[in-house]
């Protein structure tokens, strides 16, 4: 069992996750309610990340990470090191990997939020904000528990962006699931076993959470 | 239940401080080597450690790949590549230190695991019989497109008549070492791979090997070399790879040492 790459793993997935949540919140509030041109394309750009082949994403992410390009130059400056094959850099593509994992529970979670409720708080007074934190989030939470739990699992397992863009650098960017590879490679099929069952027990542990809430929400509907 | 969504947030902003890895790697030279390596390198590092108290991260790929990922910026400080041309491409680049050093000359292995219909002994002579039997099921190599050990597969091959017909039966490994995970698991009668491989006790009793004669292939010239980027405690482990111990170590796992 490589802890360092279990630990690089979870730091990954909660990074991602805090970075993305709040972002997600907003964006999928904002395609719930408002109506605009290009929403469809929108929508559908938020999806890519969806069917994108990760090597596609990987390819463009590094070129994005080089410090041929803007963001990797101006990232080399700031930092003094590349942010390809960094865990900034890691974080960096697992966020845009995971768009559609937040977004879009988070978008259906605040659909279902009937419009009739809305209402209500807002003929009682209610400011907008006040009506999102007080009546709209509390509705939507368990949308928004399952995007998170949906994003973490899927950083765990994402494993063609992380090769690309992260390489397999031990405690920085070899994540559990690389490790498993390099492993497996290293005839250690032992050390590849326990740490695939771990990542097992995980990913089943957060979909039976996410059903779960699932059932609740279509409970309440 | 207003407060739920809120706790959920605060542990969320808690992790998010606590988990970000800092740079614990930074006192550990990170070395990126062949995956011919894989082994020897593990036992050479041992005794640096025992002998200097200084541990050393080891990251093991094909040389194609490491070569590129260090002209994109990986944070590599020294590189144990399985040919020349990979350290000269960098050395031309500017992104080591010099020329580097000439470590080990590697050599191939046919190697056919336990219960295959190959017998290694035969040669190729005895892969082209099978091959013309029809009873090749897949047959492993290395990605000869950026894996030295691969390209000397590929050489061998073409140079025995056998490269064409073999390409449909061909599983190439990522590198080196995946090639010998697909010879030795599966349903592949064999495959070439490193010789320093099939000597690690991970994989005696899993088949059996011949040497492919060294006049078969260009010679696979393994050659170090430290990168701009480096501290001092890779440089010290460059000096030590070409010590008494580590050339000792290289020479049981069946490397030529160059003079």
């Amino acid at each position: 069992m490589d802890w360092s790459a279990a630990y690089v793993s979870v730091a990954l997935g909660v990074t991602t996750v805090g970075l993305l949540l709040p972002a997600g919140i907003w964006a999928g509030h904002a395609l719930a309610r408002r109506h605009f041109r290009g929403k469809a394309i929108v929508e559908a750009a938020i999806a890519i990340p969806l069917i994108l082949p990760p090597t596609v994403l990987g390819f463009y992410l590094l070129h994005a990470f080089s410090t041929g390009s803007a963001l990797g130059a101006a990232f080399q400056q700031v930092m003094g090191h590349a942010l390809a094959f960094s865990f900034p850099g890691l974080v960096l593509a697992s966020a845009v990997a995971n768009i559609p994992f937040v977004v879009q529970p988070i978008q259906r979670a605040f659909e279902s939020v009937p419009a009739d409720v809305r209402e209500a708080a807002a003929c009682c007074g209610l400011t907008p904000w006040q009506r999102f934190v007080r009546i709209e989030a509390p509705l939507a939470w368990p949308g928004i528990l399952t995007a998170a739990i949906l994003a973490f699992a899927h950083t765990l397992g994402e494993f063609g962006v992380v090769l690309m863009v992260g390489g397999n650098i031990p405690g920085e960017t070899r994540t559990l699931s690389i490790a498993i590879y390099d492993r497996m490679q290293a005839f250690d099929d032992r050390g590849a076993a326990q740490m695939a069952a771990l990542l097992l027990v995980t990913v089943v542990a957060a979909l039976a959470v996410t059903m779960a809430l699932g059932q609740r929400v279509n409970r309440r509907g | 239940m207003p407060s739920l969504p809120r706790r959920v947030a605060q542990l969320l902003c808690l992790l998010l401080i606590v988990a970000v890895p800092g740079s614990a790697g930074a006192q550990k030279p990170v070395v990126a080597a062949a995956s011919d390596l894989s082994f020897a390198l593990i036992e050479i590092s041992e005794g640096f450690t025992r002998e200097t108290g200084q541990q050393v991260e080891l990251v093991f790929g094909s040389s194609g790949t490491l070569a590129r990922q260090i002209s994109d910026g990986a944070p590599f400080e020294l590189f144990l590549s399985a040919d020349e041309s990979f350290v000269q491409q960098l050395a031309t680049a500017g992104l080591t230190r010099d020329g580097g050093a000439l470590y080990a000359v590697g050599r191939i292995v046919l190697f056919a695991p336990v219960g295959s219909p190959m017998r290694p002994d035969d040669g190729l002579a005895g892969l082209r019989r099978l091959l013309a039997a029809g009873k090749v099921t897949r047959f492993a190599i290395a990605n000869p497109q950026h894996a030295p050990y691969g390209r000397a597969a590929e050489a061998a091959l073409r140079k025995a008549g056998l490269w064409a017909d073999l390409q449909p039966k061909l599983v190439l490994g990522d590198n080196v070492s995946q090639a010998a995970q697909f010879a030795t698991t599966g349903d592949a009668v064999g495959g070439i791979i490193a010789y320093s491989l099939v000597l690690a006790p991970t994989l005696t009793g899993r088949g059996t090997y011949a040497l492919i004669p060294d006049t078969d292939h260009p010679p696979l010239r393994q050659r170090m070399v430290v990168l701009k980027r480096a501290g001092p405690a890779a440089g010290r482990f460059y000096e030590y790879l070409q010590g008494a111990s580590a050339r000792g170590i290289f020479q049981r796992f069946g490397f030529v040492l160059p003079q």
